[in-house]
């Protein structure tokens, strides 16, 4: 019966005309001259037609009352604009979504907390922002300081809380959402892995409660343990959609290995900023061809290359990339700014191109995530960690040490080949 | 939204399709985020002033001092008319709806681009922002209001029965800077040009109204009709008639009332239009 569907999505597309996004702003001017051009030559449909990307192409699926559905795909494949079409951010371009329930998303942590306000009142505004009634967030309120642990800095502005307490903070509120649909972005990225456990411990109640998760993620394994049902994006279309979601998670690892490439090319629809526009990041040897993955642990010829337009120069600006091991914790970041002053490459306005080598013997084997973080040092994120910013992986294999009993994978995130020697008294 | 037919599951049922044809207001669903509404409205009192040594006193202070410079340059050195009351309190009640709507306008113009992070990450009616931004005057305004009874009192004005007209007026404030605000804030996601523009603007729209000098000024006939397209005209002529007993609205008024309403329609026309890409395109 139809009360029995929660989420009915027939035949859902969404176009994005780029172009016009991808140079700058299009000005009152710009737009008053060109305009009368293609006002007269009635252009202007064809040129969307030229410049248009589709993210999401002729999607059809259903999600049952109860069902919590993991959605996973590479970059670009779709994930977040599903998520927007769903939550009514943005409007599909064609096809129709019906939503039999209150329809709750969290698309980002935070969203709307602002630094001057207190704990207290940054959980109301939130609360109200997502969409909560104020006697709702009043009853929750306690549950929601105490999830967060911030019960002494309730009213202390949230600019003086570190960052661990701040994430702390918006999920607590957004954890304590009652719909009977609810949508997540890709946000437990962030913080440290206790709280990580913590939250998924969480949305596993959430899960286990009844109601309706769409829940899109690259942690597999949070798929794993959280999902019912998982489905496979590509390039805007399902791939694959269904009840074994181990069987899913396998399929989609083994295709990514073998088809992806360890790159990210800018297709035009985000992370525009004068200060760094990323082009293109990807796995390089010295030269600038892009590596093939899977890489050996021994290549010493392995490079992490970043492509991007500097508009405004600014001397704060930080720009690099993170490294996450397979179950998505942080290894580490660098930055273009790690070595003393002399050493940081000059950048200028216009492309700029820089390369930073990656050591050999470090990675153990396994697949990483590259990401590109960056901002202006202690003003403001560009690229924060915690955000959808341009990313790749690959994958290392082999090559791990030349000792005979060490030749494959070792415990550990890293698995560093180090120099032992017999410490000799005389 | 409507109610599914099958009695034993009463979810409220959401399609979303391409939008066609003609706009729905929708107003029910803004009424229904009211307490989103209010918290944005109270984000951004509370914030304003976050952080200020002086705190909430530039609310009193803003129109205050702008009131004292007027007063020595218009009054004292240029010594325009001011319909035979002291000019102080004749520009002081000018002052507060004037600021009322410049800040509201501001404000509103920028409210979009300014909570972008909002408008693509959550969903919520759009209106609800540049609606806040409009509200959030009213506590400066109020303040704002304390310090004229003040100066009233010093003056001797008497108040009558015609100051039960003054929410009428501010009302009439508010929705022009709402309806201009629609059309600007909605044009400023597509165009920045829009916010360098702003403070231009307004500091061309006060000389275009009767603040500093009195509408009295501005000879009848078809020069007067032009003058009352700007609403502001109306508004201050209404005020310093409700409570400082000037000469009552005139034609004037009526042209600023119709004015108003024409600009409202064709901002929340324009704004719902632009609505559904505001989430792509900021």
């Amino acid at each position: 019966m139809m009360s029995n569907v929660a989420i009915k999505v027939e035949n859902l597309s969404k176009v994005y005309t780029i172009g016009a996004r991808r140079e700058q702003y299009p000005t009152l001017r710009g737009a008053l001259t060109s305009g009368f051009k293609q006002f007269m030559k009635l252009q202007a449909f064809r040129q969307i037609g030229n410049n248009s990307l589709k993210a999401l192409d002729d999607v059809s699926f259903e999600v049952k009352h109860g069902d919590v559905l993991g959605i996973i795909g590479r970059n670009g494949a779709g994930k977040s604009t599903l998520l927007k079409l769903l939550s009514h951010i943005t409007e599909p371009s064609q096809g129709r979504i019906s939503l039999y329930g209150r329809v709750g998303s969290l698309l980002e942590v935070g969203t709307g907390f602002h630094p001057e306000l207190t704990g207290r009142d940054n959980i109301y505004l939130n609360g109200a922002i997502l969409g909560m009634r104020r006697a709702e967030i009043a009853k929750k309120f306690d549950e929601i300081v105490d999830f967060a642990e911030i019960d002494k800095l309730l009213d202390t502005p949230v600019k003086h809380y570190s960052s661990g307490m701040y994430v702390r903070l918006a999920f607590a509120v957004a954890a304590h959402m009652e719909p009977e649909i609810l949508l997540i972005d890709e946000v437990l990225a962030v913080g440290d892995a206790e709280f990580q456990k913590k939250c998924l411990g969480k949305m596993g109640d959430v899960a286990q409660s009844g109601r309706t998760v769409l829940f899109v993620s690259h942690n597999m394994a949070a798929i794993e343990r959280i999902c019912n049902s998982a489905m496979i994006l590509n390039k805007g279309k399902i791939v694959e959609v269904g009840n074994s979601v181990d069987q899913i998670i396998r399929s989609y690892l083994s295709n990514s290995i073998s088809s992806e490439k360890p790159s990210w090319d800018n297709t035009g629809i985000t992370f525009d900023s004068p200060y760094f526009s990323p082009i293109q990041l990807y796995l390089s040897d010295e030269q600038g061809n892009i590596k093939q993955s899977p890489i050996k642990n021994d290549d010493d010829d392995v490079w992490i290359r970043l492509i991007g337009n500097i508009e405004r120069l600014d001397p704060a600006l930080t720009i690099g990339f993170a490294i996450y091991a397979e179950n998505h914790e942080m290894l580490f970041w660098s930055y273009q700014t790690d070595q003393a002053e002399s050493l940081w490459p000059v950048l200028k306005i216009g492309t700029n191109e820089l390369k930073c080598r990656l050591q050999p013997h470090l990675l153990n084997e396994g697949t990483y995530y590259v990401k590109l973080v960056g901002g202006l040092h202690n003003r403001a994120w560009i690229f924060a960690p915690s955000g959808n910013t341009p990313s790749f992986s690959f994958i290392v294999s082999g090559g791990l040490s030349n000792s005979p009993l060490w030749f494959s994978r070792r415990p550990g995130l890293l698995a560093p080949v180090l120099h032992w020697s017999l410490v000799t008294k005389n | 939204m409507l109610t599914p037919p099958n009695n034993t599951f009463t979810l409220p049922i959401t399609v979303y399709e391409p939008s066609k044809g003609w706009l729905s207001l929708n107003l029910r669903e803004v009424w229904n985020y009211r307490e989103l509404l209010f918290f944005l409205t109270w984000r951004d009192i509370k914030v304003r002033y976050a952080q200020a040594a002086l705190g909430i006193s530039w609310a009193i202070l803003q129109p205050l001092l702008t009131m004292v410079i007027f007063s020595v340059i218009f009054g004292n050195l240029a010594k325009l008319p001011s319909d035979g009351i002291p000019y102080p309190v004749f520009s002081y009640v000018a002052l507060l709806p004037w600021q009322l709507f410049a800040g509201a306008l501001q404000r509103a113009g920028t409210s979009l681009v300014g909570n972008a992070n909002l408008l693509t990450k959550v969903y919520f009616p759009r209106l609800v922002i540049p609606f806040s931004a409009v509200l959030a005057g009213l506590v400066d305004f109020s303040l704002g209001f304390l310090v004229l009874s003040g100066l009233m009192l010093y003056y001797q004005v008497q108040l009558t029965w015609t100051a039960l007209w003054l929410p009428f007026f501010v009302l009439l404030a508010l929705l022009t800077a709402l309806a201009v605000g629609l059309w600007l804030s909605a044009l400023n996601v597509q165009y920045r040009d829009v916010q360098h523009a702003i403070p231009f603007i307004v500091q061309a729209w006060m000389y275009a109204s009767p603040v500093a000098y009195s509408a009295g000024l501005v000879p009848s006939g078809w020069m007067r009709v032009v003058y009352g397209l700007n609403p502001l005209a109306g508004v201050i002529q209404g005020f310093r008639w409700a409570l400082l007993g000037a000469a009552p609205p005139d034609e004037l008024m009526l042209i600023s009332v119709i004015m108003v309403f024409l600009l409202l329609a064709s901002g929340l026309y324009y704004f719902k239009r632009m609505e559904k890409t505001f989430a792509d395109v900021v």
